[in-house]
């Protein structure tokens, strides 16, 4: 392991846990009663949620649910209706720029620029991140051999395949080693195969770094595989939460967690959306296909 | 490995640190354009197509017909400045779309969640609007020899024409965000680029000068930052050229208006991904 991974940079401010109720570990994410309206529509309704550090979070739910307004509410990307949420301790209006500095998002939407190399990508990322300039080689390499895309670094991003693409993103959004990573819906689109793959680079990614890690997934098999918890949204509001083992106990005789999901949310997770997402999916999906 | 090793945030100690950071945050945005435009600089070709079609069809047209006071400037001496202004011009105001299309692909999501100031990403995109505008200043220069029009090459006054363009083209390309930032989708955009430039062009110094234009029209001319900006080039880049309001008024008030606009934008460049 590069050494570089073992150098004193500031740990996250634990100023505001005064803030924070019964703080003796400083939760990752804290949400209280989180709330995002859009005119009539409810997007996310009242959400109240913690993370532990070091947690690899799932949010189910189906198009439309609220995962990705939540995701960019506790990313600073969008400011929150009502309620309240921390990040590290900090809170996600108050100390905006604090946050993003701790940590790391990969968008739904493809956010590697076509046009660069992979390592173009790369280096953009650590100048925005305010990754030291000596640092930037190692730290580079370290993300690309994480990724397995060492290859390519020297590529134009254009001919990667989906899985490579999704890959880089996520290569990106770890190089200044985040506190949390939010990753939204990190395999929309890819094959099974590929599919597979990115979960073993997940899990690869969290032993190495250990990255609190909240992801938003359709796909239950994602969820199992990965998470240690989940919480399932509906129209906006958290209808469930706790391990998939407990999710699956808590409905019954229900022998998978998409049978827990049915009978939680009494539909199935492919309905819902409106034509925006469905426009976008279809988007991500056709231009990693 | 341990977790402390979190949250890459370089040890900030005092302003010299911070500005030190702010200037990596300008450059990696522009950057990544520089080097998009080494890998395709196809785009740099084409662009010389329309200053040579203004100097060359245009100029040498209404040279013949002698039809502007141009005092002792010949025609097309008098019409280099304003070619350059107009072509730095015409790759800036349509910065706003690469925005909208950065946003709609998720790139723009990627970079207003990174730390860097959102000032520090208006001013990247327009020091790139800066970089394209410096290439079309090279090839006008190159135009304008070749027509053996009379150019002033003093390093001076070149350097100073290099740095009207840099803070010019930043101009219009943050003009152009901000308009992006209102308007939110590529079909809206056009048609309002269409219907900005042809104004912001016509109403100004640079194909023919103030003097003859009617009085309500020399008003919108005056608070239009493209004629102080080819006010200034006229003065630079021609051998025996002068600028009315003076290099130096010129400047300011382009550099003013610069950073309000870069204000502006700022404020408003979160609002496009809502």
């Amino acid at each position: 392991m590069p050494t570089t991974l073992q150098d004193a940079e500031c740990p996250v401010s634990r100023d505001d846990v005064g803030a924070l109720p019964d703080a003796t570990v400083t939760p990752a994410i804290r949400t209280r009663d989180l709330t995002k309206r859009f005119g009539a529509c409810l997007a996310v309704d009242g959400v109240s949620l913690d993370i532990a550090p070091q947690e690899t979070f799932g949010l189910l739910g189906p198009n439309g649910a609220g995962k990705s307004t939540l995701i960019k509410i506790l990313t600073t990307l969008l400011p929150p209706t009502s309620g309240q949420g921390w990040v590290t301790g900090l809170e996600i209006g108050r100390e905006a720029a604090r946050v993003r500095a701790a940590i790391g998002y990969v968008p739904q939407m493809l956010s590697a620029d076509g046009a660069l190399t992979g390592y173009e990508n790369l280096l953009t990322a650590a100048r925005l991140y305010g990754v030291p300039r000596k640092e930037r080689a190692p730290r580079i390499q370290e993300a690309l051999d994480l990724m397995s895309l060492g290859d390519a670094a020297h590529t134009l991003v254009r001919g990667y395949s989906g899985g490579m693409i999704r890959r880089l993103e996520i290569a990106q959004a770890m190089l200044h080693h985040p506190a949390v990573l939010f990753l939204d819906e990190p395999t929309v689109g890819l094959d099974p195969a590929a599919r597979e793959a990115m979960w073993a680079h997940l899990r690869q990614l969290q032993k190495h770094l250990q990255t609190t890690i909240l992801l938003t997934t359709h796909y239950m098999e994602e969820a199992e595989q990965l998470c240690d918890r989940v919480a399932i949204l509906d129209r906006g509001r958290m209808v469930a939460d706790g391990s998939p083992g407990d999710l699956m106990a808590r409905a019954g005789q229900a022998a998978s967690l998409e049978e827990a999901f049915i009978r939680l949310t009494g539909s199935q997770i492919e309905s819902g959306g409106n034509y925006r997402d469905v426009v976008r999916t279809r988007r991500t999906a056709r231009r990693l296909g | 490995m341990t977790s402390s090793a979190h949250a890459a945030r370089p040890a900030a100690s005092g302003e010299s640190a911070g500005l030190r950071r702010f200037e990596t945050q300008v450059w990696a945005v522009a950057a990544a354009e520089v080097r998009k435009l080494r890998h395709d600089p196809l785009e740099l070709v084409t662009r010389a197509v329309q200053p040579m079609l203004w100097l060359g069809v245009f100029g040498n047209v209404m040279a013949q017909v002698r039809g502007f006071p141009t005092g002792n400037l010949a025609y097309l001496d008098f019409l280099a400045p304003g070619v350059l202004a107009q072509s730095a011009l015409f790759v800036s105001i349509f910065y706003g779309i690469a925005a909208i299309w950065e946003r709609d692909l998720g790139i723009l999501q990627k970079y207003l969640v990174s730390p860097a100031s959102r000032s520090a990403l208006v001013l990247g995109k327009a020091l790139s609007a800066g970089v394209r505008g410096l290439s079309q200043a090279a090839i006008v220069y190159l135009l304008a020899f070749a027509m053996g029009i009379d150019l002033n090459v003093s390093p001076h006054n070149v350097l100073v024409v290099f740095v009207l363009i840099l803070i010019g083209s930043g101009l219009f390309a943050t003009v152009s965000l901000i308009i992006a930032c209102i308007v939110k989708t590529r079909e809206r955009f056009m048609g309002i680029g269409q219907v900005l430039t042809m104004p912001l062009f016509f109403a100004s110094n640079a194909i023919y000068p103030i003097g003859v234009m009617p009085g309500w029209l020399r008003v919108l001319a005056r608070i239009n930052p493209l004629t102080y900006q080819v006010d200034a080039l006229r003065g630079l880049m021609i051998a025996g050229g002068s600028s009315t309001m003076g290099v130096g008024t010129d400047l300011a008030v382009l550099v003013g208006v610069f950073a309000g606009v870069v204000a502006v934008a700022a404020g408003m460049y979160p609002r496009m991904i809502t």
